[in-house]
């Protein structure tokens, strides 16, 4: 009976927690809901992590919305010592010191990854790097990042990658600041192609500024384009000064660092015979 | 008896100077500007103690061929507008000693 039940408490312990680690950061969720955790072991298939120590922790409380505004815009705001996270469809809570939050919302998997990003935007906003909108890919052991808009590309560049290219992101990228370097790490954030990215990482080789064209090429782009291109891209939601202020910085230093290109492109594969 | 007007950088921007173009970025709504030449001069001057129209003599009408009345009113239409957005402060007196805000990354 005494092995019996402590089979019941092993299982009861697997299903009260799972640890999600994006960009080599590790964060465990804590729910009482068996079914809820599964769903995000499915969602987040592939960056599921098991005995690493977690660098975060929230404790997820399932209820269905309040009945207040369901369509009010995300704020991220620090008050008291702790980042508020708010949006129609979830509150949530960081306190930085103890690495502990909180997480209300329903039982579904859209709220938690908007936490989950916004998250890592304040992260790297320290740290020198960045989520990005935009694709990302490796290939011969270098990261290519193609920004832009909805409808640039991101998706069509992503869908036309050769088999040998290993796919990050076709929707937002992970880049982290890594000594005189960056590295892009794969995400589960998808776009349009619905794939998940693979969990691995590689320096980044350079930045695209994607535009659809009537033929291939790749040409530089000025500091300045540069620099405003990409700022345009960065995700970053904080209303805090001294963060916005950071992300700028770090965001000049990136294009000092990385070369940056207008890749004008044929939605068709051959792009990436200029990619290697 | 006309005001003096004086300008400080904000400090609760970001700026960058790239060739002859200044990037800003507002802290406090993320919203980035983009200053061109003469904006930038501007900007660069923008130090709270010289009032706009002796920068205006000394760094626009010494620089560019420009009449000295109509600059100063492109200047200070310039700088209410950046001054609306909160990346310049505008005062009718100097807050004092020369000071460091909106610290230029360079």
């Amino acid at each position: 009976m005494e092995t019996e039940n402590t089979v019941q408490e092993l299982t009861a312990l697997a299903r009260a927690e799972i640890t999600i680690e994006i960009g080599g950061v590790a964060v465990r969720v804590h729910s009482t809901n068996g079914s809820f955790l599964e769903m995000l072991e499915r969602r987040y298939a592939g960056f599921v992590s098991f005995g690493k120590r977690a660098r975060f922790e929230f404790d997820i409380e399932l209820a269905e919305p309040s009945g207040g505004n369901a369509d009010a815009e995300l704020r991220v705001t620090w008050d008291s010592g702790l980042w508020r996270v708010e949006r129609g469809d979830f509150a949530a809570e960081l306190n930085p010191l103890t690495r502990r939050g909180r997480i209300r919302q329903s039982p579904n998997p859209y709220s938690i990854d908007a936490v989950f990003r916004i998250l890592h935007t304040l992260l790297l906003a320290r740290e020198g790097g960045f989520l990005l909108h935009a694709a990302s890919a490796i290939r011969n052991g270098k990261a290519f990042v193609f920004a832009g808009v909805s409808g640039a590309g991101k998706t069509t560049i992503a869908s036309f990658a050769p088999a040998d290219a290993t796919l990050l992101t076709d929707e937002i990228s992970y880049v982290r600041k890594d000594g005189d370097g960056y590295t892009a790490f794969g995400t589960p954030f998808t776009g349009e192609l619905g794939k998940l990215g693979e969990n691995v990482c590689a320096p980044i080789s350079g930045l695209y500024l994607l535009e659809k064209g009537p033929q291939n090429r790749i040409a530089p782009v000025a500091a300045g384009e540069a620099s405003r291109a990409f700022l345009a891209n960065v995700l970053f939601f904080a209303e805090d000064q001294e963060l916005v202020r950071a992300v700028f910085r770090s965001a000049c230093e990136f294009v000092d660092q990385v070369p940056v290109h207008r890749l004008t492109f044929v939605p068709d594969s051959r792009v990436w015979e200029m990619l290697t | 008896m006309s005001c003096k007007l004086y300008v400080t950088r904000s400090a609760s921007v970001a700026a960058r100077k790239l060739g002859d173009e200044m990037l800003i970025m507002s802290g406090r709504d993320s919203t980035l500007f983009t200053l061109d030449e003469v904006a930038t001069i501007l900007w660069e001057a923008a130090d709270g103690w010289r009032p706009l129209d002796e920068i205006v003599d000394e760094k626009i009408c010494g620089e560019f061929e420009v009449e000295r009345g109509e600059a100063l009113q492109d200047a200070i239409a310039l700088v209410e507008g950046l001054a609306e957005h909160g990346i310049l402060l505008l005062s009718n007196e100097p807050p004092g000693e020369p000071n460091s805000q909106g610290q230029i990354e360079r």
